[in-house]
């Protein structure tokens, strides 16, 4: 975890400790609170992780263990508009890994990581679903499909304003 | 309830979605309500029709109209030409590409025409928001016919009878666990219904789901009766919203009417389900891990026994089925054992979804007899391959399944005969492959997903996938000897012998399988470092041949590290030590100078 604390903002912490109390301070419900964390501060960094361990009375290092075994959960900031590329099975015979070799060299970034202005992150999932339209790239909600790496700078230039 | 003459039923599938299936929606309902029409016909967004690749989808009944990639700029023409003139827009009917000729209805198209849709029945047919829809094509009938006439032995017998076996790929026959379910005593038991599609290019759950939410609830219910549980649990993939959202308002509409919750029909049983979210783990689709994860901890599997059935959620007995495998079970008990059991070949019985998808021209959602042969599912019905390209292999079974080869296309698909071929059902993902793939690469992307995916719990998967990856890895990048592929095939024996769950039991699959139908393939890139098909970056280069090349710098200028060089009007060269083999000048150069080696 990340040694420099940051300073969450209270009113967020009140909504998260009302998030687990309408879930009864269930140890139980920890999944689904986090998925709650995560919809109001947009990632989990360790204090949040810290409130939370403490509202359903779990050891942190618990806490810690869910959010790291599963990929929904990040504790790292999403971009503004976060970019993902599906790499399911579909999208990477259709060539996915070109498209998202062609985002990493125009954002210059890895998986995993966002931009130094914070606009956007890349990500990699498998799978939307939406295989008739492979591949595929989300930018936050939006779907784009059939996406060829000539036509990421126009996904990008979408997003320049 | 008000009588329409004409129903337009445009796909709410995601994939359409993504495509502004909504937009078109929301144009064909304003020009209808322009023209005067909206008592006239009515605009439904349904699930997904099957035919992704052909979408946004609009279909017009009663005359079964089937337009397809329909933009919302065509809305107007639909409504003007089709709804007031009675005339078809014929540009956006489907072309038969061998006979090129304009087919309207889809019965008669070739995606359509083999296929059976049991699971499947209502999506494309109703509104899924909608329980009235669902209700007129007998929802919760099989419900009440279960509570009103049959004991929890007699309807559990029924299930039995039909032979029906676990669509999440394990095969196990159902009506036996509910069985198994029943047959333990508790103050408490639990079904759940598994939602958690964790395999890429699947996504029939997810299609169900989101078309016809109210089959997974009423089967749920007639479990929960037969078993003794009056409690249901759905887990469910956070990633798909909107199949929850509309799953949240199936319940909701389900409780409205008296078909969940306290003394349902009347009949004194009382029945409820709630929603659990999973949250991105391939492993919590093995019932073990679900369960972990449901409690709120690490989705890590543990030993069997105890099963489930007996010791399950919150140390109940539950039944865990997948949703495939419950959207089956109303029609079961609307048609009878006998009928369903007549389907399919003699130890797999009914039919099953798969979603094909890569290098094949129809990519979709399809639902078959068990039994048909590939040849049938991926000539006739996914309408071969793209761009007329040569067929290498299918790979069905996900990253626990196998590749199967032109020497299998004429095998019946079942449970068992996949199994024989070396690959497996799974949840039927069917991704097809063309010459351009390399199948040393196929196995390498199959594993890198399993690395990735391993829970860590047993040492045999998360420490031998890794360095399974690794050989594969070396193989790639031109560094393989022979020796590699025999370390490759003792790892993959020793994975399979002693991983804790069916995640690593099944992850050496994709590289067994390959080795074994394109041995040829490993010899050549190890022996003679070379690719093929000319994937493996590592083992190609690019060389531009000196006699067609005339000069024209056009490559030079598009090269983004500067690797080639010469002078204008002669032939140009490329530095191999700068090359990062990007491919942009071959695409580039005009005179067919550049070539792969």
């Amino acid at each position: 975890m990340s040694s420099v604390k940051i300073k969450l903002n209270q009113k967020e912490v009140d909504k998260l400790r009302e998030v687990c109390a309408s879930f009864n301070n269930e140890p139980d419900e920890l999944i689904n609170v986090l998925h709650k964390a995560q919809e109001i501060f947009g990632y989990l960094p360790a204090e949040v992780q810290e409130v939370i361990a403490e509202e359903l009375n779990v050891a942190v290092a618990k806490v810690y263990g869910v959010v790291t075994f599963y990929s929904f959960f990040t504790m790292i900031p999403k971009g503004k508009h976060p970019i993902s590329v599906c790499t399911g099975t579909a999208c990477y015979v259709r060539g996915a890994e070109k498209v998202l070799d062609e985002f990493k060299r125009r954002l210059n970034v890895e998986v995993g990581e966002t931009t130094p202005d914070g606009k956007h992150s890349l990500s990699c999932l498998r799978c939307v679903g939406a295989c008739g339209l492979a591949p595929v790239v989300l930018v936050g909600e939006k779907v784009y499909g059939r996406v060829s790496p000539d036509g990421v700078a126009e996904i990008l230039a979408e997003y320049e304003v | 309830m008000a009588k329409y003459k004409t129903h337009l039923l445009v796909c709410g599938g995601t994939g359409c979605k993504a495509s502004a299936s909504d937009v078109i929606k929301d144009k064909l309902t304003r020009e209808l309500d322009e023209k005067g029409l909206a008592d006239e016909c009515q605009v439904v967004m349904t699930g997904c029709f099957g035919f992704c690749e052909k979408g946004p989808i609009v279909k017009v009944l009663p005359d079964n109209t089937f337009y397809t990639q329909v933009t919302p700029d065509d809305a107007k023409e639909i409504i003007e030409e089709h709804i007031i003139k009675g005339r078809k827009v014929d540009r956006l009917l489907y072309k038969d590409p061998t006979s090129k000729e304009e087919i309207s209805d889809s019965k008669h198209m070739g995606f359509y025409k083999k296929q059976m849709r049991i699971a499947l029945r209502n999506c494309g047919f109703i509104d899924p928001e909608n329980i009235e829809e669902a209700i007129a094509r007998d929802a919760y009938a099989a419900l009440g016919k279960v509570l009103g006439e049959m004991t929890p032995v007699e309807a559990t017998q029924i299930v039995l009878d039909s032979g029906l076996r676990g669509r999440g790929g394990g095969g196990f026959p159902t009506g036996l666990k509910w069985k198994l379910t029943a047959q333990e005593k508790a103050d408490q038991k639990y079904v759940v219904c598994n939602a958690d599609e964790g395999d890429p290019g699947a996504f029939m759950d997810r299609s169900i789901l989101e078309g016809d939410p109210h089959t997974v609830i009423e089967a749920m219910a007639i479990n929960g009766y037969c078993t003794g549980a009056t409690k249901g649990l759905v887990y469910i993939r956070a990633e798909y919203p909107l199949a929850i959202t509309r799953l949240k308002i199936a319940l909701e509409q389900a409780r409205e009417y008296g078909l969940l919750g306290k003394d349902i029909l009347g009949k004194g049983f009382d029945f409820e389900i709630e929603i659990r979210y999973g949250a991105g783990a391939f492993v919590c689709g093995e019932e073990t891990a679900l369960i972990h994860s449901m409690e709120g901890e690490r989705g890590e599997p543990t030993f069997k026994p105890p099963f489930p059935s007996v010791e399950g959620y919150r140390k109940k007995p539950t039944n865990v089925n997948n949703v495939e495998t419950y959207a089956n079970i109303p029609v079961i008990f609307l048609k009878g054992a006998e009928w369903f059991s007549a389907i399919g070949t003699e130890k797999s019985k009914g039919t099953k979804v798969f979603a094909l998808a890569g290098k094949i021209n129809n990519v979709g959602l399809i639902e078959v007899p068990m039994g048909t042969t590939l040849r049938e599912v991926i000539y006739e019905i996914g309408g071969g391959i793209k761009d007329s390209k040569k067929f290498k292999a299918v790979q069905t079974g996900g990253p626990s399944g196998g590749c199967l080869t032109e020497k299998h296309l004429d095998t019946p698909i079942d449970y068992d005969s996949l199994i024989a071929c070396g690959s497996m059902m799974g949840s039927g993902g069917m991704i097809v492959m063309d010459e351009d793939d390399c199948m040393v690469s196929m196995a390498k992307f199959y594993l890198e997903f399993t690395v990735e995916e391993s829970c860590g719990k047993c040492a045999p998967c998360r420490i031998g996938n890794k360095r399974l990856h690794e050989q594969l890895e070396l193989i790639t990048q031109g560094k393989g000897s022979k020796e590699n592929l025999e370390k490759i095939r003792d790892l993959c024996g020793v994975i399979k012998d002693t991983s804790l769950c069916g995640l690593g039991q099944t992850s050496p699959n994709p590289v067994l399988s390959t080795m074994d139908n394109f041995w040829d393939e490993y010899i050549a890139h190890v022996e003679e470092h070379k690719c093929a098909s000319g994937a493996c970056k590592d083992l190609m280069k690019y060389i531009i041949d000196a006699e067609p090349c005339v000069g024209c710098t056009a490559c030079a200028r598009v090269c983004p590290v500067g690797a080639i060089a010469g002078e204008r009007k002669g032939p140009h060269t490329i530095d191999q030590s700068i090359c990062i083999k990007c491919g942009a000048c071959v695409d580039k150069c005009k005179f067919n100078a550049i070539s792969i080696k």
